[in-house]
């Protein structure tokens, strides 16, 4: 699998990052982000009067156009979080771009044509709803829906996996991406996407940005930031008017300064960042998002419905145990499983001859001359014939029984029983007549699993574990899993109902599908995955869709929602308390003139006046900078319940936040005056 | 011993208000006995309300604006016509127009600022059927409007907000008048006058000529410290021997200043339906009160070395002394009650900055009746939005999502604290015409216009002391602020009730933001101060901490 690096280098995105930091300086463009765009106010503001008393020789412009230049660099910087955030997608949107190749299609006038017939256009004049004929060799021009022949495909292109994999007409692989190649066999498509509306153009649009719409929380979010603006804003334009009854004048320029540092510049530049560097996260593990609300939502799941095949377990049944018959011996029984096992290729019968080797140390080679002996639905048995007359079968136990005419022992038909009451399958090996015992077939749960479900839980997640297996087999998987609950015998109805009655309990569902009968429950659940190797209709109703299409993909994306919040939560509060420092640099430096006492507020001591308000100013610019790697990586997040989520980062976030910039301010200061700056 | 006196207040506090509790719960959710249920539908009857019809929260901020609006109208004319009235027997003339204004907006909003003195400028008729009527419906609306909140953040999403006019009239009928009656029967018995004759005449030991006015106070008095009123019947409110003659009735009105505010807490918490949620709103208002307390009490005891040896004593009653004085002072402004004891004007400085803060917050330390609980909610709000994403999850309070509309409207109505006290403040720190009421020059004279100020906006009532607010510009300004202070919270927390209960309740799982238990005690407190002290930080260090940095330095004002 040829993913994208999973921490990509990003020294590579700077020059261009530090480019879009300054065309991002456009009105229009800082407009969007209210904090930073009255930040930008202020300095241009500042910039000017600097100069003005640069001009007219007013002492102390040099320290204003200092001030400036830091108020200058803390919109920078939030830009170039920004830019350096859309930057990484772009790099990957470019890619996509290149597969989107004008080329030669055949259309056809009714699927079932003879492909003789049909006629030329470009890919770019396809429109929804005509049928298109390729072949081996051919990129698919457009989205849609195999309506005729298998082919293979490479998909690599938007997957990043290089295997081809399997589309045919009917079934739930029936649909196909533009962008992907044909690798061998041909296919009549059914368009389903019109010109500029294809997956690969959301998926481009997404990657970089450009579509990028405000999730439900960072609206909400904006709103309290221009809110709290609002407030500082209150704070600084009245300030004149009470230092004018205590018989002071504030120079306009250590306002603005004040009321720059006051309002959440922090948390207000890198904001977009954040969210841009949480949908970033999602394409890196190949899921597409189809709205920032979906992956928001996805931090909000209560409950999670997994499919057990190739979630839970792995899918096939494998062998657990060989049980030989009362007197029988057990090597004896291995060799005669492996025998019956050697031709068999699915991997129920690799298991068995792996079982056997852990026994035996090594297993029989395929013996010259013997036949093998397939299994069909009406014997429901398979084995081999040796050229010496020895016959070995092994299958359901009641074809065994009707083969050899022997009933077991009554040992191992207990056993028998045991193993079908745990939810497991018996298989009957046996050697021309003789039964020497049985094969004990079960779903192995994947590793790893049943510690993920005890994460989830901490995190006040329930699983439930959805299959079509009978509920005393779904039981016992579901007790080894350790999932909160199952859905036996499931059907696409009962799958829609649960998910209602969860939701009418007021919690959050998520799910993954691929079948055109799942549709209904994907469009139903809160957050919904695709599989992109599944039907349109199942990608059409869900939100998210992942190409790789791995059903454990879904934790993952839960997580990913997560720690798009927490990032945003954490670097709110961080920003939030650090108004109390600065408060502390700023106002003594701003009254001590008019009350000299009030200097017993300087607690930092700092040197003077003049270096605290602009070790204030710098430790603004500077941490936005410094938080940038945070905002893009996103917090660091264990699954723990809220409560012991809340105290750890309410003491590294909001203690540190108090803290950080009390020392960060002091230091500044310092350096100033080392450097002879103030 | 000040330790043990300051425990057995709050136990008996508390006690009383878990007590409260209890019957206010029944009282609001209507479980209440035959008798009263049938007087209760008579009256609503009689008033044409449809007391069995839930309410949606704009019709329900809208009989809230309705009503208060008449009882402003009828307030104002009478208090202007009060000269031709009856009940007047010491025949004192109607008020002027600014001054009326500023009355009728003071008690309708439950205010009770006084720019006038009671004995002189009040008729009796003026001074029970207005103001003492409009403690009560003034209190009744508050209370209302915290139940009808409450409910928005609790009840299930088929209910309602429930009906103003129910709510109203079961908060005067059930809790204020009853409470009230045994209040003033106890007052009386401690001396304070219940009658409706008019001043007494007397000779003074030396001769002089004294007139001693007197009049129905005690039913006045014990609903401004229950409805956290604060407009006493005389001018000196509760330092007046009249008001409060003895020990006794001190300690009776300090705890009915609190009682109904703390009951609010454990009210929240047995309507939501689990009470660990109002211990820890309780909780959070209990430690900032008790921080407050601390050091006003250590100050006022400490006394000011300047004005010689022992505790402050300047303006401060002899009767009570530093400590019980201390106690009403950050009782009357952390419950929005504005009613005092003592002159706040001299305290020492950091006792006024903490009055000053304690109103500034939005009077949310236990707070006005019903006022302090709603406000309180709205800092839960910006808290629970603040943190909650913190632990990846779209925040929650009880269940129930905080999304961009409510965080719209819980900024909206948290600016009205700023745009009162300092766009308010710093007009009358520059107008000259507004500047002429300042007493003390220097930090002082800030002070008194910050609490004069804060005052108004937190709807407490109670004044610094020494500043001239009786300026028209004041009466003005101050009238026009109160409204602001108590409307544009009260209808932004409605608004935000009324979206609350359409939501879906999720259950709570252990990825739930918890909102009880010290750690939530904790954020909601640095919430309060962070967002609510850290704004007038500024003006405070121009104020209270400007004058105790000089005072250290010898420097007086």
């Amino acid at each position: 699998m040829s993913k994208p690096a999973k921490t990509a280098d990003l020294s590579g995105l700077y020059p261009a990052a530090i480019r879009e930091s300054f065309t991002k300086l456009d009105p229009r463009s800082l407009w969007r982000n209210p904090v930073m765009f009255v930040t930008a106010v202020v300095a241009a503001m500042t910039t000017v009067l600097g100069l003005r008393d640069l001009v007219t020789g007013v002492a102390g412009a040099g320290t204003s156009l200092h001030i400036a230049a830091w108020l200058w660099l803390c919109v920078l910087f939030a830009n170039f979080a920004e830019a350096l955030a859309e930057g990484r997608g772009k790099a990957r949107a470019d890619t996509l771009r290149a597969t989107k190749s004008e080329t030669r299609v055949r259309v056809l006038a009714a699927p079932d044509d003879d492909p003789a017939t049909a006629t030329e256009t470009t890919s770019t004049a396809l429109r929804a709803g005509q049928f298109v004929h390729v072949s081996a060799g051919e990129i698919i021009p457009a989205d849609g829906e195999a309506m005729r022949g298998v082919a293979s495909v490479n998909e690599s292109a938007i997957t990043g996996e290089s295997a081809p994999v399997i589309r045919e007409a009917g079934g739930d692989r029936s649909s196909v991406t533009g962008g992907t190649t044909v690798a061998s066999d041909w296919l009549v498509i059914r368009v389903t996407a019109e010109p500029g509306k294809s997956f690969l153009d959301r998926m481009i649009a997404l990657v970089e940005g450009a579509e990028r719409q405000k999730t439900p929380n960072e609206i909400a979010l904006n709103i309290l930031l221009v809110g709290l603006t609002l407030i500082f804003l209150f704070v600084v334009v009245t300030l004149p008017a009470f230092a004018s009854y205590s018989a002071t004048t504030i120079p306009v320029i250590v306002l603005g300064a004040l009321f720059v540092t006051l309002i959440p510049t922090t948390i207000g530049g890198l904001l977009s960042a954040i969210g841009i560097a949480g949908m970033d996260r999602l394409v890196k593990a190949n899921v597409i998002a189809k709205s920032g609300r979906a992956v928001e939502a996805a931090g909000d799941v209560d409950t999670l419905l997994l499919d057990k095949t190739g979630t839970i377990t792995f899918g096939n049944r494998m062998a657990d145990a060989l049980i030989p018959a009362p007197g029988v011996d057990p090597r004896r029984l291995a060799e005669a499983a492996a025998l019956a096992s050697l031709a068999d290729e699915t991997p129920e019968g690799k298991s068995i001859v792996d079982k056997a080797r852990e026994g035996l140390g090594q297993v029989p080679a395929m013996p010259e001359g013997a036949e093998a002996v397939a299994f069909t639905a009406q014997t429901r048995l398979s084995g081999l014939d040796l050229a010496d007359g020895r016959s070995f079968r092994k299958g359901a136990t009641d074809a065994v029984i009707r083969l050899t005419g022997q009933t077991p022992p009554q040992a191992l038909a207990a056993q028998v029983d045991a193993i079908a009451r745990s939810g497991g399958t018996p298989l009957l090996v046996a050697e021309g007549t003789e039964i020497l015992g049985a094969v004990h077939l079960k779903d192995i749960v994947k590793p790893g699993v049943r510690e993920r479900f005890a994460e989830l839980r901490a995190m006040g997640i329930r699983t439930v574990m959805i299959t079509g297996d009978n509920p005393l087999t779904a039981a016992a998987i579901a007790a080894e899993a350790g999932v909160d609950d199952f859905l036996a015998e499931a059907t696409p109805e009962m799958k829609l109902d649960l998910i209602r009655r969860e939701q009418a309990g007021g919690r959050l569902v998520a799910m993954c599908g691929d079948g055109s009968n799942d549709a209904p429950a994907l469009a139903q659940a809160d957050v919904g995955v695709a599989m992109n190797a599944g039907t349109p209709a199942a990608k059409e109703a869900a939100n998210l869709i992942d190409l790789d299409s791995d059903p454990t993909k879904l934790i993952e994306v839960v997580l990913v929602g997560k720690q798009l919040l927490i990032s945003r939560g954490a670097l709110t509060t961080f920003s939030i308390a650090n108004d109390v420092a600065k408060y502390f640099a700023i106002l003594p430096a701003i009254f001590i003139a008019a009350y000299p006492g009030l200097g017993a507020l300087n607690i930092m001591g700092l040197a003077s006046p003049t270096s605290a308000i602009l070790a204030a100013v710098i430790f603004n610019a500077l941490i936005l900078v410094a938080l940038v790697p945070l905002a893009l990586r996103g917090v660091r997040y264990r699954p723990a319940s809220a409560a012991a989520l809340l105290r750890r980062n309410l003491l590294v976030y909001g203690l540190g936040g108090l803290i950080v910039p009390f020392v960060g301010i002091k230091a500044i200061d310092a350096t100033l005056v080392v450097l002879n700056l103030a | 011993m000040s330790l043990i006196a300051y425990s057995l207040y709050f136990a008996a506090l508390v006690s009383l208000a878990w007590l409260l509790a209890i019957w206010m719960t029944r009282v609001f959710s209507g479980a209440l006995p035959a008798a009263l249920l049938r007087t209760e539908a008579t009256l609503l009857r009689l008033c044409g309300a449809a007391p069995d019809r839930g309410i949606g929260w704009g019709a329900y901020a809208l009989a809230v604006l309705v009503f208060n609006a008449t009882c402003f109208v009828v307030l104002y004319v009478l208090l202007r016509a009060q000269g031709t009235l009856p009940l007047n027997p010491d025949g004192i003339g109607g008020m002027a127009p600014d001054l009326a204004f500023n009355t009728a907006v003071s008690f309708v909003t439950n205010t009770n600022w006084q720019a006038y003195s009671g004995e002189a400028q009040l008729s009796y008729l003026s001074q029970m059927a207005g103001l003492t009527m409009q403690n009560f419906v003034s209190a009744g609306t508050g209370m209302a409007v915290a139940v009808a909140v409450v409910r928005g953040f609790v009840a299930p999403r088929e209910a309602t907000l429930g009906n103003f006019w129910v709510d109203l009239t079961r908060s005067v009928l059930w809790i204020l008048l009853p409470l009230s009656v045994v209040l003033a029967l106890f007052l009386a018995w401690q001396g304070v006058p219940q009658t409706l004759q008019g001043a007494v005449m007397a000779t003074g030991l030396e001769g002089q000529d004294q007139i001693i006015a007197r009049g129905p106070a005690a039913a006045q008095i014990a609903i401004k410290q229950l409805g956290t009123n604060g407009g006493g019947f005389f001018g000196v409110n509760s330092a007046h021997p009249f008001e409060n003659p003895t020990i006794a009735s001190n300690m009776a009105q300090s705890l009915s200043i609190l009682l109904i505010p703390v009951a609010f807490c454990f009210l929240f918490g047995r309507m939501a339906g689990d009470r660990r949620q109002g211990w820890a709103i309780f909780a959070a208002m209990a430690v900032m009160f008790v921080a407050g307390l601390a050091v006003v009490h250590v100050y006022e005891i400490a006394g000011n070395p300047a004005l010689g040896v022992g505790a402050n004593m300047e303006g401060k009653e002899q009767r009570f002394g530093a400590m019980l004085s201390a106690l009403w002072a950050a009782s009357t402004t952390a419950a929005s009650n504005g009613s005092v004891n003592a002159m706040h004007d001299s305290f020492m400085p950091l006792s006024g900055l903490v009055m000053l803060v304690f109103m500034q917050i939005g009077e949310v330390i236990f707070g006005g009746v019903g006022a302090g609980l709603y406000g309180m909610l709205l800092y839960v709000v910006l808290a629970v939005f603040l943190a909650g994403l913190m632990v990846g999850r779209t925040p929650e309070y009880l269940g129930r999502k905080i999304e961009g509309r409510e965080v719209t409207l819980a900024v909206l109505a948290f600016l009205s604290m700023p745009l009162g006290i300092l766009v308010g403040g710093a007009l009358a720190a520059t107008v000259p015409q507004a500047l002429a009421a300042v007493q003390e020059p220097g930090p002082h004279g800030m002070s008194e216009i910050l609490y004069a100020y804060s005052s108004a906006t937190g709807n407490n009532g109670s004044a610094f002391g020494g500043y001239g607010a009786a300026l028209t510009w004041h009466t003005t300004a101050l009238g026009i602020i109160m409204l602001l202070g108590r409307y544009a919270i009260i209808i932004p927390m409605l608004a935000i009730a009324g979206s609350m209960i359409r939501k879906p309740q999720a259950p709570v799982t252990s990825g739930t933001f918890p909102t009880h238990g010290p750690l939530f005690v904790t954020l909601l407190i640095l919430t309060v101060l962070i967002l609510g002290a850290l704004t007038f930080f500024p003006v405070l260090a121009l104020g209270p901490i400007a004058e105790e940095t000089a005072r250290l330095a010898g420097q007086s004002f």
